[in-house]
């Protein structure tokens, strides 16, 4: 691969991504509010969605967890704590792999319903079948970096990628080259990665950042409103 | 500012936690609420209504928010009634509520749209030709015809602008006019009252073109035939508000919770009330909850109920024992006392006519219409003429009453019995001895002589036995009355007709719930002076033989003097008939303001005709006719039997002549005759041929139809492949054979052709707001305004308010209100006619009419101008000739304008006239004065108000102008009935205000009025103003020759006919499945017709999403059948499916089908036929009744919509098997081509 891709690809891909993703989010919840949902389809149709969509969210979160904490977590704090770079590597690979294979089977019965069930087919939208689809190829690439894996238990790669995933969110595109030669599907795993979050907010994937987390932390039972503000003219809200 | 960025409230006080922590006050952006709140904010309401074929009429708020017309909830605003009766709102059912669904669906039709290979071969044509020669070049190529022609029904439209559109219509019409003539341009549109203007706009287009307007009350077999017969009215009945005034209420086969949903409430006050309610019906219909005694007779044998019923009546009540009320009643206001010639037949006297003033030497002394005068005795013993009957009513004035007089002023008392004279006896038909498909025979001579006291008189042409109504009734319900012989019974438990003994074993309703009801009923109508009502509808009345049991119910109601008293009498419901502004609208409607008479048809016979259904007729008419037949020719076949009413001038035909209409004058002015003299001479000669007599020649077809207003081929299309066939010329499901294939015989008037023709129409043209199955089959259709876009008027007869359809927005899309279509059309039409049509003279047939003077046509025998019985007169004995004058360049400026017969002519009714000079120098001021002189029409709101001006409904001042016109006619005062009223005139914007109650008027005979409710009679017992029928009373007894002939002069029991669509295809179309065969009975349903369509997605959700039938568990445990399983229904006439509904409602043996389920929501195709599914008329086949062509004799002669065949459909069997396959055939274009 060309050092011009490379940097491309991973130096400054990302901030495409990143700038989409988060210009993207704001734009659409501003202006797109009925829109802003997950889009379930367990009105019409139950069958295949209990195990389905369970095992895809438990799946992805531990995922999202490990990748969260795993490549944004500084290397000197590992150091401090005293985890080795191969203890890591096997918690990921262990660990990952036992949620990555929950949430592959979950997805996979989501596709399998969303596409070869006529009621849900019919209501699906583009997006909603594309983000499925690019959802599985990317849990199934990054499932297929665990034998790839094994050949460097030492954490070697691993610390590339924390090291590439860091420097790009402090801002240093030359990150890139860390990963110039990782093996192939590693390097479309991130790519895809990026898309994932260049596509977020046309998608239903927004939901992610409603994610009600909050009312596991709430306090008070009785809900009041405060009163609304009279309102300025020329922003009245009445078609 | 930004949804997002109001969330960052980092620097803004926050507020604290109240309630020791547990409340917290969120201040999160709050515009979201407003979604919430806008939901049910609105920017207007405005009134309207449905207009479809509901006798619900309510009147609804449609709101309109931003534009759009969001939903609908009913008004609650209605006038108050009087203290001791319930209001009448709220008004209104989830049909209606749907309805507001129909303006913004996919199924709206959006744009002028066009068969594309119609349009294209029209570009082509167009592009090199003026536009009639266009469409002559189209027509007149068969290849290009056919090419067209055999795409209905199959897609393939386009969109067309409003220009092109009409000027292809125009062209047409043109084109037809000057080729075949204008009787060649049909239009069918439904119940006018439903929507007025709407219908009017088309029938004025149609009626100023000459062309022809089709009836339908008839075709769908709403019409009872009984009613004319009985009161020479077409239907009149009480509003459903006087049900509650009722002590006894039988509901005989009408579901009044499912199909009068908004007038229901009165049923239940009134068994709040007290009233006891009993209810008939074979099925567990919904009704069947307001019952305190539930019948269930085997469906088809309600006529063997009443004649029980009747049976019990007259031996408890006039026999055994007399009751005063009901004896004066009898006496006064039927024909009982009136006398009947018996002659002689074998060893027996068979009842012949009635006996007339004519036949006296010096003919009592009678001198004007001493034929149509009936005669009685008076206490005394003497023969007298009694005022009322319609002798009285033309070239007289002042003694057509119901005074107790003979014509003389003389006070009489009639005698209702000729018991201590001699007696005779006297035959009568039983026709219950043979029945066929599982229907009971009893074992009974098909003749059953009976003694019958009656005196000789000495006649002009002889001694002749003379026997009363009343006694002939007493022994045709087989009374032991004592005077010896047979076939008659003293005991209920004898097992002779027509005791309830013989009904148990006919209908299965065990005899003593028989007696108890009849006894209960009179038992009431005796302590209340007649407050017992029967409550029916199309349950009964459409079978074959349904003036059977509507003959046999009404009897009841006049043994017991129910009919004209509040609280009583005979309720029949069905469609949206009473059109109360009728008098100011018909001007309006048929151009009576520029012309007159309009050429008007009737439906049944024409569709008969022309889809062609009399080629597969199995109906034999020797299978009807009465073993005491008069003597005489009774052979032929039924369509022979209207081609003998058409040409005598009892049934009006389109098209008229094989001729054109518009040659004929120049005809007679060549041969130097009078049009007149020229049509029956030439008739005679066989110069002109009428059209009826060969139906299949390319120049008697119809050639342009309109349908609008109505879903002619989804839903009141009997025989609906047929219509595919024959008429439309497109893929079709008939699965029989015609008589020349099956080798029956033929008939003999008509010309049989070997190869039936396949598409009789050049063009169909259809004005719908959605794509019904009759747009799918059209070449044109027009979109056209929903009832919340246009102004419009809507009467029903089940209240008296009269309802304004209003738009609360613009017809959307490229639609137009029905007004403004036509008007275009007639615009294109004045500019394009002029190619080919100027000035024109037009002689129009049209058949002798009730309530004119030329009712008195045939007084005795029937005499057949064909088969040399009689003179060919014009009028007499055979149809009307007149000549009109027609000016097609000038049609649209006719269309927008009152005319000049208004002040010339008058206006009227039902056989009262009355000047209009006032009302119409009032129109000029009002709508202003057009180019010509006249009141502008041009507008929907102008022409409402035209019919306001002129109706006496509506305008005070015409409604004492019209009670003064009749009382010229009785002799009596009535105007006191409108005269409170005479300064009320009633304007559109009034009912838009608050719906109005309408002002007694003579053409009706219920008054409004703050002490009684609407009750049909009221007149003819209060005011005492005959029923326009022979004897001037209610009429028991029926004496034209063919109604003796086919054995229905008095009431009887009838089985069911077999119309032998079975054994032709059983066995043939074998899929593995059992198969069963069900009667098949196609009710109103719960979910659609009336109120709204079948399309409708918010009431398909409420069923099953498409269409059903219903049948009982037995048989669908026999046939293996479960719940929503697919099934497929099939018989000679054709094949449909549905999803079965299995339940214990159904009888065994029949099967529900709720009308009107279309084939355009998830309908697949048939096993049978390859074809889509088929809809319920896919299985039925209109059969004609000889007696229903009876004209020109007083009652019954011809009146639109008032008197003729009717489509009865519920004697057919059917088919019933599970599929094995369900074929949705969404992808066979190819095989769909091959047609």
């Amino acid at each position: 691969m060309s050092t011009w891709l490379t940097n491309a690809l991973y130096g400054w891909y990302p901030y495409v991504a990143l700038t989409v993703f988060l210009i993207g989010s704001v734009l659409r919840f501003d202006h797109s509010q009925y829109t802003w949902r997950s889009g379930s389809s367990q009105l019409l149709r139950r069958r295949q969605m209990l195990w389905g969509s369970n095992l895809f969210h438990v799946g992805i979160l531990v995922i999202f967890a490990g990748h969260f904490v795993g490549l944004l977590t500084p290397i000197a704090v590992f150091g401090a704590l005293g985890i080795s770079h191969t203890f890591k590597q096997v918690l990921a690979m262990s660990l990952g792999g036992v949620a990555g294979v929950a949430c592959w089977i979950g997805i996979a019965m989501l596709a399998h319903r969303r596409l070869f069930d006529p009621r849900i087919r019919a209501t699906s939208s583009f997006g909603d079948i594309a983000i499925l689809l690019l959802l599985w190829v990317q849990l199934t690439l990054g499932l297929l970096t665990i034998p790839i894996s094994t050949q460097h238990l030492d954490g070697s790669e691993m610390v590339k990628f924390m090291a590439w995933a860091q420097g790009i969110l402090t801002l240093h595109p030359s990150a890139a080259a860390l990963v110039a030669d990782v093996n192939p599907v590693f390097k479309l795993h991130l790519f895809l990665g990026m898309t994932i979050f260049l596509v977020f907010p046309f998608t239903r994937l927004v939901h992610i950042w409603s994610a009600p987390v909050w009312y596991l932390g709430r306090s008070g039972y009785q809900i009041v409103r405060t009163a609304r503000p009279a309102r300025p003219s020329g922003t009245s809200m009445r078609g | 500012m930004s949804l997002f960025l109001d969330r960052l409230t980092f620097f803004r006080y926050r507020n604290q936690p109240f309630a020791g922590g547990h409340g917290v006050t969120t201040d999160e952006p709050r515009t979201w609420e407003d979604a919430y709140r806008k939901r049910w904010q609105h920017d207007k309401i405005v009134r309207s209504t449905h207009g479809v074929n509901c006798t619900g009429s309510c009147s609804w708020k449609v709101y309109v928010k931003g534009g759009i017309v969001t939903w609908e909830t009913q008004q609650t605003d209605y006038p108050r009634t009087r203290p001791d009766m319930p209001n009448h709102e709220p008004r209104g059912c989830s049909r209606g509520a749907s309805y507001s669904w129909y303006l913004y669906s996919g199924n709206r039709v959006k744009y002028p749209l066009v068969r594309s290979r119609l349009l294209r071969l029209w570009r082509e044509a167009r592009a090199i030709r003026t536009p009639v020669a266009a469409w002559s070049s189209i027509v007149e190529d068969a290849e290009k015809r056919v090419s067209y022609v055999r795409r209905r029904g199959l897609g393939g439209f386009v969109r067309a602008g409003w220009d092109e559109v009409n000027e292809i219509i125009a062209a047409a019409n043109a084109y037809t006019a000057k080729t075949y003539g204008p009787d060649r341009i049909i239009g069918f549109s439904p119940i006018p009252a439903m929507s007025m203007l709407s219908y009017a706009a088309g029938s004025r287009y149609l009626s100023l073109l000459g062309g022809v307007c089709m009836s339908f009350y008839d075709w769908y077999c709403d019409l009872p035939p009984a009613s004319p017969m009985t009161w020479g009215e077409q239907t009149d009945v009480p509003e459903s508000a006087d049900w509650y005034n009722a002590g006894y209420l039988i509901l005989w086969g009408s579901n009044v919770p499912q199909t009068r949903t908004p007038d229901a409430h009165f049923y239940t006050e009134a068994r709040y009330r007290g009233a006891k309610s009993v209810v008939v019906s074979p099925d567990y219909a919904e009704a069947t909850k307001f019952a305190d005694l539930w019948l269930h007779p085997k469906q088809g044998t309600d006529a063997a109920l009443a004649m029980a019923m009747g049976n019990v009546i007259l031996r408890e009540f006039y026999l055994d024992r007399q009751v005063a009320y009901f004896e004066d009643y009898a006496r006064r206001y039927s024909d009982m006392p009136m006398l009947v010639r018996l002659v002689r037949q074998g060893e027996h006297y068979v009842p012949d006519r009635l006996l007339r003033a004519e036949d006296f030497t010096e003919a009592l002394g009678e001198t004007n219409n001493p034929a149509w005068k009936t005669v009685a005795f008076d206490e005394e013993g003497t023969p007298v003429v009694p005022r009322g009957s319609i002798g009285f009513r033309w070239g007289e004035q002042g003694k057509w009453n119901l005074e107790a007089r003979d014509a003389g002023g003389r006070e009489v008392k009639l005698s209702l019995t000729l018991v201590g004279h001699d007696v005779a006896s006297v035959a009568f038909p039983y026709f219950g001895g043979s029945a066929t498909n599982g229907f009971t025979a009893t074992e009974h001579a098909d003749v059953l002589p009976r003694n019958v006291p009656v005196r000789h008189l000495a006649l002009a042409d002889g001694e002749t036995p003379v026997a009363t109504v009343f006694d002939l009734l007493c022994a045709n319900y087989g009374l032991d009355r004592g005077f010896g012989g047979g076939n008659v019974a003293r005991s209920y438990d004898e097992d002779q007709p027509f005791t309830p003994a013989w009904a148990e074993s006919v209908t299965g309703v065990p005899r003593h719930h028989i007696v108890h009801v009849a006894r209960e009923f009179a038992t009431n109508a005796e302590k209340t002076n007649g407050r017992s009502m029967v409550i029916l509808g199309a349950g009964l009345n459409h079978w074959y033989h349904m003036d059977m049991s509507y003959r046999g119910i009404i009897n009841l109601l006049v043994f017991c003097g129910c009919v004209g008293q509040s609280g009583g009498g005979w309720s029949h419901y069905v469609g949206q008939e009473k059109l109360r502004p009728q008098t100011g609208w018909l001007p309006v409607a048929f151009a009576l303001d520029w012309s007159r008479p309009p050429r008007q048809q009737n439906s049944t016979s024409f569709f008969y005709a022309h889809t062609d259904q009399w080629r597969y007729e199995t109906l034999a008419t020797s299978e009807i006719l009465s073993p005491t037949a008069p003597s005489g020719d009774w052979s032929g076949s039924l369509i022979d039997y209207n081609v003998r009413a058409e040409r005598m001038g009892w049934l009006p035909s389109a098209p008229q002549l094989k001729q054109n209409p518009l040659t004929i004058a120049a005809r007679a002015k060549a041969a130097g005759l009078e049009p007149r003299e020229y049509v029956a001479k030439a008739l005679a000669s066989g110069a002109l041929e009428l059209s009826c007599n060969d139906p299949d020649d390319p120049a008697n077809w119809p050639r342009n139809m309109f349908v609008w207003r109505s879903n002619l081929l989804g839903s009141s299309g009997k025989g609906h492949e047929y219509f595919l066939r024959h008429l439309l010329g497109t893929s079709n499901g008939v699965l029989g054979k015609d008589l020349g294939a099956e080798g029956r015989e033929k008939p003999h008037e008509v010309a049989w052709h070997e190869q039936a023709p396949e598409g009789k129409l050049d063009l169909l043209v259809t004005l719908d707001f959605r794509m019904s199955t009759t747009c799918v089959y059209s070449d044109i259709v027009l979109p056209t305004a929903t009832w919340y876009e246009k102004a419009d008027l809507n009467t029903s007869d089940m209240h008296p308010f009269i309802h304004p359809l209003s738009a609360a927005v613009d017809p959307a899309w490229e639609s137009r209100t029905d007004w403004d279509i036509y008007k275009g059309i007639a615009k294109t039409f004045s500019r394009v006619a002029p190619e080919v049509l100027g000035k024109e003279t037009d002689v129009v047939l049209s058949p002798i009419l009730h309530d004119t003077a030329g009712e008195l046509a045939q007084p005795y025998d029937v005499g057949d101008w064909k088969r040399g019985t009689a003179a060919p007169i014009p009028g007499r004995t055979m149809p009307s000739v007149t000549v009109v004058e027609r000016d097609y360049a000038a049609i649209h400026e006719r269309f927008t304008s009152v005319g000049p017969l208004m002040e010339k002519l008058g206006n009227g009714g039902k056989g009262i006239g009355w000047n209009t000079q006032h009302e119409m120098a009032f129109l000029r001021e009002l709508n202003g004065r057009a180019a010509n002189g006249q009141p502008i029409m041009e507008t929907d709101i102008d022409a409402i108000e035209v019919v306001l001006s002129l109706a006496p409904e509506t305008n005070g001042e015409v409604a004492v102008k019209a009670w003064e016109a009749l009382g010229k006619i009785t002799g009596r005062e009535h105007a006191h009935l409108a005269r409170p009223k005479e300064d009320e005139k009633i304007r559109y914007r009034d009912l838009q205000a608050q719906p109005r109650k309408i002002i007694s008027s003579p053409t009706w005979s219920g008054i409004e009025s703050e002490k009684v409710c609407y009750n049909a009679g009221y007149t003819n017992v209060h005011e005492l103003i005959p029923w326009r029928t022979l004897t001037g009373r209610q009429q028991l007894y029926q004496d034209h020759a063919w109604m003796r002939a086919f054995g229905e002069a008095f009431v009887t029991w009838r089985p069911p006919v077999d119309t032998k669509a079975i054994a032709p295809v059983r066995g043939k179309h074998g899929n593995g499945h059992k198969e069963i065969v069900l009667n098949f009975i196609t009710p109103h349903q719960k979910w659609g017709i009336h109120s709204t369509y079948t399309d409708n997605l918010l009431m398909l959700t409420l069923n099953r999403g498409g269409p059903v039938i219903w049948i009982s568990e037995d048989d669908a445990r026999e046939a293996g059948i479960a719940d929503n399983d697919w099934v497929e229904a099939y018989n000679a006439n054709g094949a449909l499916v549905a999803r079965a509904v299995v339940s214990q409602r159904v009888n065994p043996g029949m099967t529900l089908m709720y009308h009107a389920q279309e084939k355009i929501v998830n309908v697949p195709g048939s096993e049978v036929t390859g074809q889509r599914g088929g809809i319920h008329n896919s299985v039925t086949r209109a059969v004609l009744k000889p007696t229903h062509m009876i004209g020109g004799y007083a009652q019954q002669a011809y009146g639109f919509n008032y008197y003729g065949t009717v489509g009865s459909n519920r004697d057919e069997f059917i088919i019933v098997r599970r599929m094995s396959k369900v074929d949705w055939l969404d992808d066979e274009p190819a095989a769909k081509e091959t047609v």
